[in-house]
């Protein structure tokens, strides 16, 4: 098993800080699953996570000069690795002004994922900070329990507001109640309510195409798919996105899950929320 | 005592405080000839701080009144620095610090003269105390590096701020090496993460030591000292030596000096894979087998003889030499604070001329190498002289 990237670009550096700081919200431990094009971050529907689940993924090339990685076997490309997102993000931000950083997955007294940073110094010495993250290889016999979840058949899919708008609203709703309802149409309205009758409507968010033409031709646009969620999931969530993403959409399976589907330039995020039961 | 403090001095002096506040909960305050002398110690003993300012800090000096003794005092951290507590409002609206001791108060009086005419008293009361001495020389330790302490401040930025120990030494091609020291403990499967910063040798003004050698203290004590040097633009000198002897942390100028005294764990606390509460690790080489100590067990015998040389002055050289571990459990003295000198001649009799040379595996490539014996002579020593306490 071996596996080394590096990253030359600040503005590469900058973007996969940026990464891990917003996986770094959303969950405290997750799997980063590396395989020869992308690279995954993970977090499967157990109890531990409340239900909630995650895929993170990212084009490899579009952040390392190089990279290289070698499964278990021949046929068996990808690595899984579980780590403590905050291990990473700390790593990271001391990259900011680094020249160079390297990536290894290493075997200091257990595995590791050892990253080399060479910052940048006005003296003619370099300096190198190195932080050896403890990470646990995760099982080829696991691996079936981080397949890229298929995406639901929805009811509505509906494209969100901005994201910061509606942090700030579920902010407030989260000290009323612990569950909202969020419901929407194919008209592009979206609402956000609470038992008490408190609710905030959206509208004008617009629709983006079905995936499957006879399912919204039978749909009543008027008609409303809603889904109970736990408040603190929902701000969790929103709260990693600080930046409002190139392309956001909502999918609701009517009391039963909502999936959030985003994307932020190269790197697609997808959360899922199960039904508040 | 009387001493006024103007100007931008005010600002250094309330920092000053600041960073002694990170170490221990009562302030010494000592006004000397050579000037004004803030200590303190932590509760544990394991780090000293003091700072020194010459009368030339001030506008007025004056250390004791006519005909008198200095006095000097003890007061609690807390209430000096809410004297300091905003720097910034220090900064931008005190024209004037005047400290004074004596005369009609019972109180410490500081009074800090505003903007505006406002002026603010604060009346602190103060025990009556002996002298706080550590006795250290820097001069006797055989490493010594010097930095800017901005470069030094840039270099503990990657650890975690809530890292309490960190491993200092240097490395291959005289690389100066930090690395978060994070004890082992047997039963804990979630391991930490390990953080190193490499600087090489043309980062430091200063740099005698070789390849090798290692300390390992605590850096929260530390990051006081660092914050007061990188405000004051100062450059930090670090005096070092084995494995459990104190290091020394110094700044300097034409007006003020600081030092730092902080334990290092000795090489066995480095290799005991049992779990110790902190105080027990700092302290100089123990005296006992690996496997005795508990958490709560404070009656430990390294502790106690440790605290009994804490209670005391430094008398001859030699028998003050930190005793060996080849103490078996049987001839240990007994735990009870008796006169010094018995305990001492306990101790010296039973310890061999030097310690027997230990392997110590260097943390940073592996090497095998055999420290130094111990250098003969005072040791040093933090002491708050006994005699006279109530």
């Amino acid at each position: 098993m071996k596996f080394r990237a590096k990253i030359m670009d600040a503005a590469c550096l900058n973007h996969f800080t940026w990464v891990s700081a917003m996986i770094a919200k959303l969950a405290k431990t997750c799997t980063l699953r590396i395989s020869p094009q992308k690279l995954n971050f993970i977090l499967s529907d157990k109890v531990a996570n409340g239900g909630v689940s995650m895929w993170c993924e990212l084009e490899q090339e579009n952040f390392f000069s190089e990279f290289q990685v070698e499964g278990v076997s021949a046929e068996n490309k990808a690595i899984s690795l579980e780590l403590m997102l905050e291990n990473l993000s700390q790593a990271l931000k001391t990259a900011w002004n680094a020249r160079a950083l390297k990536i290894k997955l290493t075997n200091k007294h257990s595995p590791c994922l050892t990253v080399s940073i060479e910052l940048l110094s006005v003296s003619s010495s370099s300096r190198i900070v190195t932080y050896d993250i403890p990470v646990k290889v995760i099982p080829r016999k696991l691996w079936k329990d981080l397949q890229e979840p298929t995406v639901p058949v929805s009811d509505v899919s509906i494209y969100l507001p901005v994201l910061k708008t509606m942090k700030s609203i579920v902010e407030k709703m989260k000290n009323i109640s612990n569950h909202l309802i969020i419901e929407a149409n194919l008209s592009g309205e979206l609402n956000l309510k609470i038992e008490t009758e408190l609710a905030t409507h959206f509208k004008d968010l617009g629709n983006p195409p079905s995936a499957s033409e006879d399912a919204s031709q039978d749909r009543d646009p008027e008609q409303m798919a809603e889904v109970h969620v736990d408040i603190q999931k929902l701000l969790q969530f929103l709260a990693g996105q600080q930046v409002n993403p190139t392309k956001a959409v909502c999918n609701i399976v009517s009391n039963k899950t909502v999936h959030f589907d985003l994307l932020h330039e190269d790197v697609s995020l997808q959360y899922f929320i199960p039904a508040f039961s | 005592m009387r001493c006024l403090v103007t100007g931008g001095n005010v600002k250094v002096l309330g920092k000053a405080v600041h960073s002694l506040s990170r170490i221990g909960d009562e302030l010494y305050l000592e006004p000397l000839e050579d000037g004004l002398s803030l200590r303190t110690v932590n509760s544990s003993r394991s780090a000293y701080a003091c700072f020194l300012f010459a009368p030339l800090f001030f506008q007025q000096y004056q250390a004791a009144g006519p005909g008198q003794e200095a006095l000097r005092c003890k007061i609690l951290m807390k209430s000096f620095l809410a004297v300091f507590r905003s720097l910034a409002a220090v900064e931008r609206s005190v024209e004037k610090c005047c400290i004074s001791l004596g005369g009609r108060s019972s109180r410490l009086v500081v009074q800090l003269h505003c903007r505006y005419g406002v002026r603010k008293t604060h009346n602190l009361s103060f025990q009556d105390c002996e002298s706080l001495q550590a006795v250290f020389d820097p001069a006797l330790c055989s490493n010594v590096l010097r930095a800017p302490a901005r470069v030094l401040g840039e270099a503990v930025l990657p650890f975690p701020p809530a890292l309490a120990e960190v491993t200092l030494g240097i490395g291959c091609g005289r690389r100066v090496i930090l690395r978060s020291y994070q004890e082992e403990e047997a039963d804990s499967t979630v391991k930490a993460m390990v953080t190193e910063m490499s600087l090489g040798e043309e980062d430091f003004q200063q740099l005698q030591a070789q390849e090798g050698v290692a300390i390992t203290f605590c850096l929260r004590e530390l990051r006081g000292l660092l914050s007061f040097a990188e405000s004051a633009n100062l450059s930090l000198s670090v005096h070092f030596d084995v494995p459990g002897r104190p290091a020394i942390f110094a700044v300097k100028d034409s007006l003020l000096d600081g030092h730092f005294v902080l334990a290092t764990l000795s090489e066995s606390d480095l290799h005991s894979p049992a779990p110790r509460s902190p105080e027990l690790r700092r302290l100089v080489p123990p005296l006992q087998a690996h496997s005795t100590p508990h958490l709560d067990d404070f009656a430990n015998d390294d502790i106690d003889s440790y605290m009994i040389a804490m209670e005391t002055t430094v008398d001859s050289e030699g028998s003050r030499a930190v005793p060996s571990t080849s103490l078996s459990p049987g001839l240990r003295p007994p735990c009870s604070p008796g006169p010094y000198s018995e305990d001492n001649e306990a101790e010296a009799s039973t310890q061999p001329g030097t310690p027997p040379p230990k392997k110590f595996r260097s943390l940073f490539f592996g090497s095998i190498l055999a420290p130094a014996h111990s250098p003969p002579g005072p040791s040093p020593v933090l002491a708050e002289d006994s005699e006279g306490e109530g």
